[in-house]
């Protein structure tokens, strides 16, 4: 067993998924290299989301990706920290949006 | 921001040979990545063979008024190879009778040659279809001596070709050296003065993007878009065509790659990004390269290597053209550069 949950080797081994399971596997790479091509948004708008969505989910593998794949398009450490600002806003804004229930149920229940 | 070259430093990495024996020992030697050679055969590829001549490139010397981090060519202020003009002289025999429709010059900075001037009105005369110079912009902005350059490669018809790693400061700077994007910007100025990169202008005005670190440049048209909207919206500049060119794993930027210990991933990048189609039309395959001293390579990275053609014909002064057409090019790990994702070589993407 690797002493770590976690090995970058392991980023390169992604597409190894689909050996247990070929149909969803490939039906999933298909429908990810779909998602990632320029439509109404540009790719390098997509890979800006990527990546702040990487850090939203926490994904060591993605923030590696998608950093590599963000510095290729040129993307500016400015934007990629702008990026992750609005990951954390809506992440702290989540939690804190919750303190209206909190409030709700406060103000229901004191007299 | 290097400040001097390896070979002024005493980097081991100066030595060719030192490099050549980096890439062929390590994660090649013990199997973990396949050697350019293995990989070619997997796909079905003996060799790499050039056909015949389209671009004949000439390095006139790798002094450089830059030192740039990335640089391939060791260039510098303190580098001393310089062509003289009796080997000028050679080339211009092999200009005039050359069947090449390119001719591209290039350095270090190819205008710090005494005789720059003289022999790109000399090589003008043959007529050949497209004549490149790589510039790299800081030039015409280093001295007033360079400052008409614009108006001269105009005078020529030159086709200029010029490299810019970023349409930021930050980016630029940290690759270049401090101080270079504000020149680069006002040498493009300078060039659209007159005319270089307008649209619809027949003066050629390039740009070449190289990534300003350990990773491959992306999409070579997304990069175009993006360079040009903001060349234009920041400072108003114009230009034709953006080339993105892969950084090969030799001299500084392999020296870089291992200070930073990103050679491992960078190899492995390149390898996985290996492109069977690339193979078909990479540089060396239209490609004849010579050196400052006159001798023939397959093309600039393997003049550094010190890699000589594959031919009896191993110098200038005993040119042939038919007997160099068609020799097997020489190759080693250096070679996956040209070979990744979409290829790449002094024109950009390939495949
Ligand atoms: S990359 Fe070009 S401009 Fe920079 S040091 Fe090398 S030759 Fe000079
Ligand atoms: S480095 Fe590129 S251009 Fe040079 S020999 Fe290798 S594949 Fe050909």
């Amino acid at each position: 067993m690797q002493k770590t949950y976690y090995d970058p080797a392991d980023l390169k081994k992604f597409s190894k998924i689909s050996d247990w399971n070929e149909e969803l596997g490939e039906k999933f790479f298909d429908y990810y290299g779909k998602v990632f091509e320029a439509g109404a948004l540009s790719e390098r708008e997509k890979s800006l989301i990527a990546l702040a969505v990487s850090h939203t989910v926490q994904c060591p593998y993605c923030i590696d990706a998608y950093t590599g794949d963000a510095l290729q398009r040129g993307i500016t450490k400015e934007e990629m920290m702008e990026a992750l600002h609005v990951s954390a806003a809506i992440r702290g804004g989540a939690s804190l949006v919750h303190g209206v229930q909190m409030m709700n149920k406060v103000n229901k229940l004191e007299m | 921001m290097t400040q001097k070259s390896l070979h002024k430093r005493n980097n081991k990495l100066a030595q060719s040979q030192e490099q050549l024996d980096f890439l062929a020992n390590g994660i090649f030697k013990n199997g973990e990545l396949p050697t350019f050679k293995t990989k070619l055969a997997e796909t079905g590829i003996d060799t790499l063979t050039a056909g015949s001549l389209e671009v004949l490139q000439i390095n006139v010397g790798y002094m450089c008024n830059q030192v740039c981090e990335h640089c391939h060519v060791d260039a510098g202020p303190d580098r001393k190879e310089i062509m003289t003009k009796d080997t000028m002289q050679q080339c211009l025999e092999v200009i005039k009778t050359t069947k090449a429709h390119t001719l591209d010059l290039t350095g270090g900075a190819p205008e710090m040659n005494p005789n720059f001037r003289w022999f790109v009105e000399e090589a003008s005369k043959a007529g050949i279809k497209d004549f490149i110079v790589r510039s790299n912009l800081t030039i015409i902005r280093a001295n007033k001596k360079y400052h008409d350059l614009p108006d001269f490669f105009k005078k020529h018809n030159i086709h200029v070709v010029s490299s810019m790693p970023h349409w930021t400061q930050g980016k630029t700077d940290k690759q270049r050296g401090k101080g270079v994007f504000n020149q680069s910007i006002q040498a493009l100025k300078d060039l659209n003065a007159v005319g270089y990169g307008m649209p619809g202008s027949n003066l050629k005005l390039d740009l070449v993007y190289n990534p300003s670190g350990a990773f491959l440049p992306a999409n070579q048209s997304a990069m175009e878009k993006d360079f040009k909207h903001a060349l234009l919206d920041d400072f108003g500049i114009q230009f034709h065509n953006l080339f993105a060119i892969t950084n090969l794993p030799i001299s500084r930027f392999l020296d870089y790659l291992i200070a930073s210990e990103n050679y491992e991933d960078y190899m492995y990048a390149l390898v996985e990004a290996y492109n069977p189609q690339a193979t078909k039309s990479v540089m060396c395959t239209n490609t004849l390269s010579i050196s400052w001293d006159g001798f023939l390579y397959d093309c600039d990275f393997n003049q550094m290597l010190e890699l000589p053609v594959n031919s009896k014909i191993k110098h200038i002064s005993d040119y042939n053209e038919t007997l160099l057409n068609g020799r097997q090019i020489v190759t080693s790990q250096h070679c996956y550069g040209c070979t990744a994702g979409a290829g790449s070589s002094c024109q950009g993407n390939v495949a």
